[in-house]
């Protein structure tokens, strides 16, 4: 569907560099990164705003690298809307039609789709000035969608509006990309957006790919410290492989943590992840068959709301997620002594 | 505190009142100065009027070329980053900095017969030196700044975004201009046109260098002055201030709009 190889785009002070990623037809993709990492400007790149150095960008199997934006079929929603603000709600939906040969009747209903999908009827008439952040959504949406685009681009859609109109807005959108089949590549570093709606991700880092996969893949096994610290991993080491074929361990210097990936190189220096929820506190030792079990103090405790964060010092500092309700059952102080547990499968090397 | 505060209040005050004093009453003076019978005779004399028109008509002219030509350019300034830009910006400013009159002989010494552009001209039978042709080619050469960097301010208050959009959305750049962008920058535009044709429907020193005949109305009141004194001068005086007034008037109300328009935004 989307085919990028070898894509460089060359800045003054920014550039992406080899960029190679495929996307399949009907993906909700999206492209994780921090400010400043190239994201934006890879949208811009497929949407053939800014110009190529190096590399082929194919959509549908035809090579789109020299086309002009408006020749790509591709829409494209950005952050602040870019609404037409000397445009009614209605022309704002319906400008792309001056250029499309689209059938009226099927415009038509199209058009009337979307305005009961997005519930944008009691809007038409309005200017972009007299919307709320919502609105103004729903509308950039309905837009980009009424000319039946093959990929719809989305850098960062939902980061300016409030919780309750980001819950909305996120529903509508995976319903209009089940219903419109059409491929949706989407900005975001809301790990809520990528749980609720993507089927693959791709992090990107100082203009380069990082890593690919779909959202288990990443946010289980980060490929590299840079994305296991950006998909907040939280636990990341270091140390050595050591064992035998049965049990085969990391020695970290301090604790010795059994994982169960297939690798057989002793003495090999590795990193290796293990998420916080995969970690199981308790005040007592657990009877299970998870293979690692430590005792260590608790060092601090960040409450984040309905769950808490426990740093505890088990020879290394490890940081565990519990509920608020668990966390108040067991009535937990810093200083107070712990049981760790998780098992093999939840250590991730990379 | 308080005390401080008034001061500072009746000193701004007091700058404001000096300032708009040194501007009015001067105007004030030449405005009540000619007899209702001398203004009379002015609106009646076939040659005043005929160099006010003479002024107006290249002014408008110079607008009008500077739109045509500036435009373009004004965008291209407003939407591209490129190496030299300030340059290019520094020297489209050059006209308001240099002084009137050397704009004249800077213009002079390119299309006169000393010259192989003015050589040229004079070939195919282009007349620069006293002809409208010369009178709005100064005017422009001086209006032009004014119309572009105003444009060029329209433009850069327009996210290039909202472009971006209509773009992906099937319209050409052509279409985009002329859907969005336009639209958008109409009231910037119309005020640049407005400022340089005030500007050039002032401008004397670099027009009496180059076109003394036919006589823009500038050159008749300073002509006026020389030959007959202040009180033959100042009627045409009086006529030309009051169209440069209701030039400004105008561009007054348009800018406010302009801000309003930016403030809703």
């Amino acid at each position: 569907m989307i085919k990028i190889k070898g894509l460089c785009v060359d800045f003054p002070d920014f550039c992406l560099k080899n960029i190679n990623l495929s996307i399949n037809r009907g993906d909700f993709f999206v492209l994780l990164g921090p400010t400043g990492s190239g994201k934006t400007l890879l949208l811009e790149a497929i949407a053939g705003l800014v110009p190529v150095e190096r590399g082929k960008i194919y959509i549908n199997g035809i090579d789109v690298t020299n086309l002009p934006p408006e020749d790509r079929g591709v829409s494209i929603v950005y952050q602040d809307l870019a609404l037409f603000p000397h445009l009614t709600v209605l022309e704002n939906i319906k400008y792309g039609l001056h250029f499309h040969k689209i059938d009226k009747i099927q415009a038509e209903k199209k058009l009337n789709w979307l305005l009961d999908q997005l519930k944008l009827r009691p809007l038409i008439g309005r200017f972009p000035v007299n919307l709320s952040g919502g609105e103004m959504q729903r509308v950039a949406l309905a837009r980009a969608l009424m000319i039946n685009p093959s990929v719809l681009l989305l850098d960062e859609p939902l980061s300016s509006l409030d919780p309750i109109f980001k819950e909305e807005i996120r529903g509508q959108l995976k319903k209009l990309h089940q219903e419109t089949g059409s491929t949706f590549l989407m900005v975001t570093h809301d790990f809520t957006d990528i749980l609720f709606m993507a089927s693959r991700v791709a992090v990107i880092n100082e203009g380069k790919i990082e890593q690919v996969g779909d959202v288990e893949e990443i946010f289980q096994r980060p490929r590299s410290r840079f994305v296991a610290n950006f998909v907040e991993a939280r636990n990341i080491l270091c140390g050595y492989l050591t064992g035998s074929n049965n049990h085969r361990y990391i020695d970290t210097g301090k604790i010795k943590v059994e994982f169960a990936e297939n690798t057989t190189e002793n003495g090999k220096k590795v990193y290796f992840v293990i998420r916080p929820e995969d970690i199981i506190v308790s005040k007592i030792p657990l009877q299970s068959s998870a293979r690692n079990c430590y005792l260590g103090k608790v060092t601090e405790i960040t409450n984040r709301g309905a769950i808490i964060y426990l740093k505890v010092d088990v020879g290394n500092e490890l940081t565990a997620m519990i509920t608020k309700a668990s966390f108040e059952q067991m009535s937990i102080r810093e200083g107070d002594s712990v049981y760790l547990t998780f098992k093999a499968s939840a250590v991730h090397l990379f | 505190m308080r005390r401080k505060k008034d001061v500072f209040l009746v000193v701004t005050v007091i700058c404001g009142l000096l300032v708009i004093g040194f501007i009015l009453l001067p105007l004030l003076k030449m405005f009540t100065s000619p007899s209702w019978e001398n203004l009379k005779a002015a609106i009646q004399d076939k040659k005043v009027v005929k160099s006010i028109w003479l002024s107006i008509y290249t002014a408008g002219l110079a607008a009008i070329i500077s739109f045509v030509v500036g435009t373009p350019f004004a965008y291209f300034l407003a939407r591209r980053e490129f190496f030299g830009r300030k340059v290019i910006e520094s020297i489209i400013d050059l006209p308001m900095v240099i002084p009137h009159p050397v704009v004249g002989i800077a213009i002079l010494s390119v299309v006169g017969r000393n010259y192989w552009f003015g050589q040229i001209l004079s070939k195919i039978g282009i007349r620069v030196m006293g002809s409208v042709l010369g009178i709005v080619t100064v005017l422009t050469f001086v209006g032009i700044p004014f119309y572009i960097n105003t444009a060029k301010d329209g433009f850069e208050s327009i996210s290039p975004r909202l472009e971006n959009v209509s773009r992906s959305l099937g319209a050409s750049m052509f279409s985009t201009f002329l859907r969005i962008t336009f639209p958008l920058t109409w009231r910037s535009m119309l005020v640049g046109i407005v400022m340089c044709s005030a500007r050039a429907i002032s401008e004397f020193g670099a027009v009496v260098v180059i076109a003394y005949h036919p006589m823009t109305a500038p050159v008749m009141i300073y002509e006026r002055f020389e030959a007959y004194g202040l009180a033959y001068s100042q009627p045409v005086a009086v006529l030309l201030t009051l169209v440069c007034l209701i030039l400004f008037l105008f561009l007054r109300v348009l800018s406010l709009k302009h801000q309003e328009r930016k403030l809703i935004k």
